[in-house]
């Protein structure tokens, strides 16, 4: 079943929905992704909350108006309205109060789900109410999605993907250097709040599928994700819309085989799923990387300083040390060097005098930042440097 | 009679400069909450020069640079560039913010931050073609960081990242050269290497202003001097300005903590 799901083919209306979900987390990764850049990832999580008590308060009046309370658009819309007075509340805390931005998200937050819990609650006791199923805007559902609602969904993500590649580079400059984009002659103030609109329609339209409760996890996920795998924003920018497009797609064919599970939490465990595996193997940031290269430095380290504690005669204390250098031939098991090991911490040794001379001297000030200790001075200098260098230890300069 | 006329005269001849001045504020107030950072500030740059803006810690150097280029909203005061108000002005100014002032975990390359100056020239969706990255690497060279073009921006040294921060302002091609502690905590051949851009940028008739904080060097590398301690205390060229008695009135009993070498200093 959920293969078929998966190949699409469970019909006009599953596809439909599933393939406007993967354009959903598209966008949601991509505009996330400024987001992320800007520090702002929790901003997010107060507008998302704050549409609750909207979703409430439109489904009353459009039944008071005597129409179906359901529709979609009007929930949507009330959705909305109410996120964009969560948001202001949260910028004007911020900027016009002592309150940092976390208590600010934090006071917005709850207060506003609360508000939209008391509203539901109210629903319940009416009787259009009982059957409003407006709980699948917590969690998601897109058990029972119209055509015209993944038609709204996917246009409304395209509009989202469009906005964003036009906005991308006072967004990127936006989220690495403020200042700069001010002084530069950009509206911080209009970036940021372009930033936002973005964000709040990912986060509307996003309602129905992944639920309030957890957009914030399809807007943060695919960027910190996507960061394990490139230095470059661009590229960021696009393995987030991927990891995000399939997270939508897998939650909601699932979403399709099992009404009965909430689609939200599924499109969030995929994700977090291509989250561990980035974390754990990603080549440059990921854990298992960063630990193997911090041991070969190490190792590299002890060599080292093994084979400088040889050129000078000193004994090797660290047994690390020791079992590295026998391993390498350097040293027998008594702790006496062999030939190579002679040979090699003598040029050791040659190195750190070559380079305390070349640390010492203006004149090669560029070449002496790329001291580590470990770098062999013949990748820095040209021959005729090192000949220079050599004949100075030969013959000590006298000083005036 | 004589007197205002005299005054007149002199506040006529003060306008004409400050309309012909590549950067002129006036009146320029910030404040945090009720205490001013910066008060009442004038400031008239003189074109073609190096100035040098130096103070005690909390005089208000960063914000006076930030408030003049509307980084952060003045209380009170205007701009002017070349005569004409900022927002008309904006292409002809750089600037170099403090390099603590970013997070250098960024994923972005240091031929990216270059390119980052042309984006007011590229607009939205103008795209970065061979010439743009030609005339990127070109600064980097100026700066000396050709070989890093590809480097995440992180694996940089202080230096390094503060030369690539010129670098972005120099691909603006600017007139005016706004640098906020350019050699905070940086190694010496990157100093020596930044300020003889900035001289070649002067000596091409470009201006410079600079927050700069080791007054041993002042005479040595600028033209002008602003001494600043919340207002001006004393501002005009390094030989009629920078004397021990103006650098007590901007320090006070701080004077002493300073590294000042006392044959630098004229007067």
């Amino acid at each position: 079943m959920l293969t078929d799901a998966l190949l699409l083919q469970l019909g006009y209306n599953a596809t439909l929905v599933t393939l406007g979900a993967a354009l959903l987390g598209m966008a949601a990764g991509v505009a996330g992704t400024f987001l992320f850049l800007r520090k702002r990832a929790l901003v997010s999580d107060a507008i998302s909350h704050a549409t609750l008590p909207g979703v409430g308060l439109a489904f009353i009046l459009m039944v008071a108006l005597g129409g179906d309370g359901r529709a979609l658009p009007g929930l949507l819309l009330g959705a909305g309205l109410s996120a964009a007075v969560g948001l202001l509340c949260v910028q004007w805390l911020t900027t016009r109060t002592r309150l940092g931005e976390d208590a600010a998200i934090g006071a917005v937050l709850s207060v506003f789900f609360g508000l939209g819990v008391v509203i539901l609650t109210v629903i319940q006791t009416m009787n259009a109410g009982r059957q409003a199923g407006l709980e699948g805007f917590l969690l998601g559902s897109t058990a029972g999605m119209l055509r015209a609602d993944a038609i709204l969904l996917a246009v409304s993500a395209a509009l989202v993907l469009a906005l964003v590649l036009l906005l991308r580079r006072p967004l990127a400059l936006a989220a690495f250097d403020p200042a700069y984009t001010q002084a530069t002659g950009w509206s911080l103030g209009r970036i940021d709040l372009a930033m936002m609109g973005i964000v709040l329609v990912v986060t509307v339209v996003g309602l129905k599928v992944v639920g309030l409760i957890l957009i914030v996890a399809l807007l943060i996920v695919p960027a910190v994700t996507a960061r394990f795998w490139t230095d470059r924003t661009d590229h960021v920018v696009l393995i987030a819309g991927a990891v995000g497009g399939l997270s939508g797609y897998v939650g909601a064919a699932s979403s399709a085989v099992a009404p009965a599970l909430p689609t939200g939490p599924i499109i969030v465990l995929v994700g977090f799923a291509l989250f561990l595996m980035s974390l754990l193997l990603s080549p440059g940031r990921g854990v298992l990387a960063s630990v193997l290269a911090h041991r070969r430095y190490q190792r590299r380290v002890h060599m080292r300083q093994g084979l400088l504690a040889l050129a000078q005669g000193q004994p090797i204390f660290e047994a690390l040390t020791q079992r590295l250098m026998q391993r390498a031939g350097l040293v027998r098991r008594d702790g006496v060097a062999t030939a190579q090991g002679q040979a090699a911490a003598s040029k050791a040794l040659r190195d750190e005098t070559r380079w305390s001379i070349v640390r010492a001297d203006s004149s090669f000030a560029v070449a002496a930042t790329r001291y580590d200790g470990l770098t062999p001075i013949e990748d820095v200098l040209t021959p005729d440097q090192l000949a220079e260098v050599d004949a100075r230890i030969a013959a000590p300069q006298v000083v005036l | 009679m004589t007197i205002t006329l005299v005054n007149d005269a002199l506040r006529a001849a003060a306008e004409v400069t400050r309309q012909a001045s590549p950067l002129a504020v006036r009146g320029l107030t910030v404040s945090y909450g009720q205490t001013p950072a910066i008060f009442s500030v004038d400031l008239t740059l003189r074109a073609g020069a190096m100035t040098a803006i130096v103070g005690p810690n909390g005089a208000g150097k960063s914000t006076l640079l930030k408030a003049a280029l509307d980084v952060i909203k003045p209380l009170a005061g205007t701009v002017s560039v070349f005569g004409q108000p900022l927002a008309q002005t904006r292409d002809r100014i750089a600037y170099v913010p403090q390099r603590a002032s970013v997070d250098w975990d960024f994923p972005t390359r240091v031929i990216d931050v270059v390119l980052m100056g042309l984006y007011r020239q590229l607009g939205l969706l103008g795209r970065v073609r061979a010439p743009h990255r030609a005339q990127a690497m070109d600064c980097l060279a100026r700066v000396g960081m050709e070989d890093f073009a590809t480097r995440q921006i992180g694996q940089l040294s202080g230096g390094q990242q503060q030369r690539v921060f010129l670098a972005r302002a120099l691909a603006q091609g600017a007139d005016i050269y706004v640098l906020d502690e350019p050699f905070a905590g940086v190694d010496a051949a990157t100093e020596k290497a930044i300020i003889a851009v900035l001289k070649g940028l002067r000596d091409a008739g470009k201006t410079v202003v600079a927050v700069h904080h080791d007054l041993a060097t002042v005479p040595d590398y600028f033209d002008d001097v602003v001494l600043l301690n919340t207002q001006v205390i004393a501002a005009g060229p390094v030989a009629q300005v920078f004397t021990e008695d103006n650098l007590q009135a901007a320090y006070g009993g701080r004077l002493t903590t300073a590294r000042v070498d006392p044959e630098s200093v004229a007067g």
